[in-house]
């Protein structure tokens, strides 16, 4: 590796990562904040902008109050940083940085572009082109959940402490879920490159849109016929999404009705900031995740992407950066949808969160397995094997509905 | 025995405890013909049998129907009334209904009930209750609807010239015609005429103003300056509504025990300068505690907002006060937060005092102290200091090694009723606690033994040398070390080497023994002023400095346990024990004139108190 | 206490798979939103906000024409027709506030003052507005009719002192008001 790769990759780390997903972070607060304002007929944070009266000028530059993110983040330096006595304090220092670091470190097999190409070197808009992308982001992204536990335990307070247990096992719960929801994704494109997935959902339409670029192989039909366990899995991984994430209306961790601020009530400055950061990068890989699955990453689709990647000045392939564009404009209107869901959907209990990741979702996405299996491997199988495998997906699925069934209802209360 | 046959169960010195046979005889036939009646177990103890509200209770003969109801814990409203003062019955409010039993014709024998009472026959018109003494068989209506309407009339007479400005005035919070509008006033006026104008703001002596349309004609300060005070100055002019509270021609109301008029005073009439428009009085808070200005030891009550002190008060106790206190004790509170208040240690460099801490000055104090041999130091104490501080100055001779202790007397002009001549608060407390018959024979020798060179270093506590020992600032200045533990600044503490502000009698804690031997307990009002210590607690820091032991005594309970100890008088005894009215712990025959006056009004029938 | 059980109701299949409540919800946030993005939010008329929202857009936009009549801002004492200071320093206004904000020194009034007979007035008042909650309780309790809630609600500073109102201040705020009931006319 010479040293020019490694450059290359040095820009591509601080650029991806630094330029373009951090900086989503304090966005997408400014937006949940301006969002959630219109939505209950408020106004939201519209002041904060440059203060050019102070340098001399008539008017101040309000920039509809982008720079509050700004601001917000400098108040959050320079805040008391604020150990209590009764902490742990490795673990307590420890703990912010496990949230906010798994969250940044995923950011690195999400393709945000078609490769770019210049003096005829072809580079990937992608920081590590790794062949197990989703499985990577699963085995980094749970790492997350032990700085939420360890805040919570280290803080040696009820609240913090509750918040942790909770958030343990909702993580534990939806990673399952989770894990289980994409299998019929990985199947349908034999694949688990991220890179590859998209480039096949551009080349042959997005998983829940494929509307474009049929071929002997990916014939309309059939891509129709997986639309039905795609658009399952999709609903499964979202909503797990929204678990993992914390996000209401899972955000039972730090709900602040019951737990003042869950596990991050003793946290005080920069420490606090760090979990906040760090629920924000979950929430923008996670949207980044379901893009890349399901909605066709950077593909601007209807079979313009091969007309983009043709676009040149000279040497300089520059197709890339316009499906950044689109990636970027995916991204923040997901970002938008999990915003909207927090200020409209309002938060489950705690039982009923566990129902729903134990008994509907991994049961549901089992059965999704199966039947995505069935789907793909139906042109290679003889019919009387597709009905039998047909009937048995029937009866296992009656099976489990009429297990969860029974297991609802409730023993009569015996009173003496 | 019936339940509402309830005896009087000695809640005053004037009634007993007794209980009736009477039914349980008459269950037996043949005793009916010797039965005894209540009427003649009372009579044999000389009281009588009255119904109060329904209740049988038993007084003695001659209380007046008042008395009697506020010793069954019935309060009948009233302003003319006071129980240390006659009875004029002149404003009404106590109007109650009375019944008495039906006088039998000749040959018939008196009906009675299960019990032995007779019927009572209610009489359908009101009579005081302040002026009516009570008798065999009679009942008492304190409630009901003539009485209420009664009172309801009478306060109405009373607010018509009243020009209601409560906001402005001093009584208001502790005015009785405010708190009894409430209860018995009817909440608005039907007197459209214009009101009696009458002098406001009168400046009737040194002490006490007079705003004469607030007042109801009560006469409580009349009756008090010519009963209590033996200065009849005060007087009634005019008639009818236009009867006018004055101050005799020629005459001021500037007797010693003037304030007391505003004590009683049931309305806003009578107010105190020093008080006056300083603070409301539901701000205050009351702490019982003793008056430290004489022998006598009046017991007061110090009324306080914060750590300031507004105003002292006197508060009964028929040992000692009654109810009274000269103006010159009560007034005098103002130097506890005056300029010439000490509030940190203070230690000599130079000719020039320089505020030092509490464990510097103890320990340079000590240092010096060890200095100089043991019989060339003297203590002198003082007769304001507390039973507590006294043991503890005994104790700290004892730790120097010293027998040079002695107290400084002090005498001035003694009153015909409860300003004593020596105005030491203590004198029979040191007797006991010194162990000696005169605490003050010392202080000669002392004084002669600083002049002469044989006492080298004094220990001042609470007095001024100069002023009041007799001793000059040569002579101070002659010793080679001064301590003063001191309120104020003084002559005395201009030369002291070290200086050490103490508590003044409203901040500490701690027990005094009167002239006539009673044991009473001061309270701490407010806490000491800046880093002020209590007393005791200087000699204790000042004798740990000296021994280098541990401390042992964390409460002055500790010190008053040491004492009930180690003398005899006090023995058994516990601060707390001693109690708000105090207790007698010795015979000194000592009598304090008011109470002896009081005595003799009382036994003569013209109070009741 | 007697226990009420309540019957959970009967959910039917569309209600227990949530979605159709979901969707509502969606419907019904966005409607908010775009009405506040097109300057036409619910209730933006009576509340004379600008229309993104319901929400008084503070320095330029202000309540100053829009105050109810029974607005409690700053307290203040007020004079009478002859210019008396009304307060007598009854105190009640001390011993009733909440917040203990109010602290006042009486004083006698001299008697070369054509209001001697008036006897009392404050020599300090203090109200400290940092601890002031605007409830209101000192005007009502007010036997003088001298204190009321203005209609100032701008009460800033720089420092705790700033924010503590004295006598002066007080009566600036507070002007003269005309008439109330007059305990101290000439017929008294």
């Amino acid at each position: 590796m010479d040293i020019l790769q490694i450059a290359i990759i040095l820009v591509k780390i601080v650029t991806l990562t630094f330029l373009v997903v951090l900086p989503l972070v304090p966005l997408s607060v400014y937006f949940e904040r301006r969002f959630s304002a219109i939505i209950q007929d408020r106004v939201g944070p519209n002041r904060v902008g440059i203060p050019f009266s102070l340098l001399g000028f008539k008017k101040d530059f309000h920039l509809f109050g982008l720079v509050q993110p700004i601001a917000d983040g400098l108040k959050l330096f320079l805040k008391e940083d604020f150990t209590p006595a009764h902490v742990r304090k490795a673990f307590y220092w420890m703990a912010p940085a496990l949230t906010v670091v798994p969250a940044l470190i995923t950011v690195c097999v999400v393709p945000f572009g078609s490769p770019i190409s210049i003096f005829g070197h072809t580079e990937k808009l992608v920081i590590a082109d790794l062949d197990i992308g989703p499985l990577f982001v699963f085995s980094v992204a749970s790492l997350s959940v032990y700085g939420i536990t360890l805040a919570g335990w280290s803080s040696n307070s009820k609240f913090p402490f509750i918040g942790g247990v909770r958030s343990t096992a909702q993580m534990i719960s939806y990673e399952i879920a989770l894990g289980l929801s994409i299998v019929p994704v990985l199947m349908y494109y034999g694949d688990l490159n991220l890179g590859t997935i998209v480039k096949q959902q551009a080349d042959h339409g997005w998983l829940l849109l494929p509307l474009w670029g049929h071929d002997a192989t990916h014939t309309l039909s059939s891509k129709l016929l997986f639309w039905f366990p795609a658009a399952i899995a999709f609903l499964i991984f979202t909503i797990s999404i929204f678990a993992e994430t914390n996000r209401m209306p899972f955000d039972l961790p730090e709900c602040e009705t019951e737990l003042v601020g869950g596990y991050h009530t003793e946290y005080s400055s920069m420490k606090f900031a760090m979990f906040f950061m760090g629920e924000y990068a979950a929430m923008v890989i996670g949207s980044a995740l379901i893009i890349t699955l399901f909605l066709g990453g950077w593909s601007i689709g209807f079979g313009l992407d091969a007309v983009v990647e043709k676009l040149h000045i000279g040497d300089f392939y520059y197709g890339g950066f316009i499906h950044m564009g689109c990636f970027m404009t995916k991204l923040l209107a997901f970002i938008l949808f999990f915003i909207l869901v927090r200020w409209t959907v309002p938060r489950f209990r705690y039982d009923q969160l566990m129902k729903l990741g134990w008994v509907v979702f991994f049961e549901a996405a089992l059965i999704n397995v199966f039947l995505a299996a069935l789907i793909v491997a139906a042109p290679q199988l003889q019919a009387a094997i597709i009905g039998i495998g047909s009937v048995l997906l029937v009866i296992l699925t009656a099976a489990v509905i009429w297990v969860a069934k029974v297991s609802e209802e409730q023993p009569k209360i015996l009173r003496a | 025995m019936a339940r509402h046959i309830r005896a009087r169960t000695a809640p005053g010195p004037s009634s007993t405890s007794i209980r009736y046979s009477y039914q349980a005889m008459s269950d037996t036939p043949s005793a009916t013909a010797e039965m005894k009646l209540p009427k003649d177990f009372a009579a044999e103890k000389g009281m009588v049998n009255v119904q109060i509200d329904g209740i049988w209770h038993q007084f003695p003969k001659g209380t007046r129907m008042i008395e009697a109801c506020r010793q069954a814990k019935i309060t009948v409203p009233h302003y003319c009334y006071h129980p240390k003062l006659s009875s004029p019955g002149n404003c009404r409010m106590c109007l109650v209904q009375m019944g008495m039993p039906p006088r039998p014709t000749p040959g018939q024998e008196p009906q009675r009930d299960d019990h032995g009472f007779e019927p009572i026959g209610w009489i359908p018109r009101p009579v005081i209750a302040c002026a009516n003494t009570v008798s065999e068989n009679m009942g008492i209506r304190t409630s009901g609807e003539l009485v209420e309407k009664c009172r309801e009339g009478v306060m109405e007479f009373l607010l018509i010239n009243h020009p209601l400005d409560c906001p402005i005035c001093d009584q208001a919070g502790e005015c009785r015609l405010q708190e009894q509008s409430v209860q018995h006033g009817r909440g608005v006026s039907r007197f459209i005429d214009m009101k009696v104008k009458k002098p406001k703001n009168v400046d009737i002596g040194p002490r006490i103003r007079l705003d004469d349309e607030r007042c109801i004609m009560c006469s409580r300060c009349i009756r008090f300056m010519d009963e209590v005070a033996g200065d009849a100055v005060l007087g009634f002019t005019q008639r009818g509504t236009h009867t006018t509270l004055t101050v005799h021609p020629d005459r001021l109301l500037d007797s010693n025990y003037s304030l007391n008029t505003a004590d009683i005073c049931p309305v806003g009439a009578l107010t105190s300068n020093d008080f006056r428009f300083q603070m409301r009085v539901w701000f205050l808070k009351e702490t019982p505690t003793i008056d430290v200005n004489c022998g006598t030891g009046t017991n007061i009550t110090v009324w306080t907002r914060g750590n300031k002190i507004h105003r002292i008060t006197p508060r009964q106790n028929d040992e000692v006060n009654s109810a009274w206190m000269p103006d010159s004790h009560r007034l005098n509170f103002h130097y506890i937060d005056g300029t010439s208040r000490l509030t940190e240690p203070l230690t000599k460099s130079g000719d020039k005092h320089l505020p030092s801490s509490w464990a510097d000055a103890l320990e340079s104090s000590a240092a010096q102290l060890k200095e100089i041999p043991a019989h060339q130091v003297a203590i002198i104490a003082s007769g304001r200091m507390t039973n507590e501080e006294l043991f503890l100055a005994r104790a700290l001779a004892a730790e120097i090694g010293t027998s040079h202790l002695a107290l400084v007397p002090r005498v001035d002009a003694a009153d015909h009723l409860l300003v004593a001549a020596d105005r030491n608060p203590n004198t029979t407390g040191a007797k006991l606690i010194l162990e000696t018959e005169d605490p003050y024979a010392g202080l000669d020798s002392i004084r002669a033994g600083v002049r002469d060179g044989s006492i080298q270093a004094l220990i001042v506590l609470g007095e001024d040398l100069v002023t009041d020992a007799g001793f000059t600032a040569d002579d101070l200045k002659k010793l080679r070390f001064l301590l003063q533990t001191s309120v104020l600044a003084n002559p005395t503490a201009d030369h002291a080497h070290v200086v050490l502000p103490s508590a003044a009698f409203a901040e500490k804690r701690g027990s005094m023994v009167n002239l006539s031997g009673r044991l009473q307990r001061l309270n701490r009002a407010v806490e000491p002023q800046g880093q002020a210590h209590d007393d005791w607690e200087i000699l204790r820091d000042l004798m740990l400095a000296l021994s280098g032991e541990k401390n042992e005594a964390h409460q002055i309970e500790d010190i008053f346990k040491v004492i009930a100890g180690a003398i005899p008088a006090f023995s058994g005894l516990t601060l707390s024990k001693i109690g708000h009215q105090g207790t007698p712990i010795t015979e000194t025959g000592y009598q304090i004139p008011l109470l002896a006056n009081e005595r003799a009004r009382k036994a003569a029938g013209l109070i009741n108190g | 206490m007697a226990v009420v059980k309540l019957q959970r109701p009967k959910l039917n299949f569309g209600e227990k798979i949530y979605f159709g409540a979901l969707i509502k919800g969606f419907i019904l946030t966005m409607t908010h939103a775009v009405k506040s993005l097109l300057g036409k939010s619910v209730g933006a008329e009576t509340l004379a906000s600008s229309g993104l929202g319901v929400t008084m857009q503070f320095p330029e936009q202000r309540w100053d024409d829009h105050l109810p009549e029974y607005y409690r801002g700053a307290p203040a004492l007020v004079t009478d027709e002859q210019g008396r200071e009304r307060c007598v320093s009854c105190q009640l206004c001390e011993f009733i506030c909440p917040p203990k904000a109010i602290k006042i020194t009486p004083s006698e009034i001299p008697s070369d003052d054509p209001w001697a007979k008036v006897e009392k007035r404050p020599l300090e008042f203090d109200i400290d507005m940092t601890r002031c909650i605007y409830c209101g309780m000192c005007e009502e309790v007010c036997p003088e009719q001298a204190i009321y809630l203005r209609k100032d609600y701008l009460i800033t500073g720089l420092k705790r002192a700033d924010m503590v109102h004295n006598k002066k201040r007080l009566y600036e705020i507070g002007g003269t008001r005309v008439g109330l009931v007059n305990k101290w006319n000439e017929l008294k």
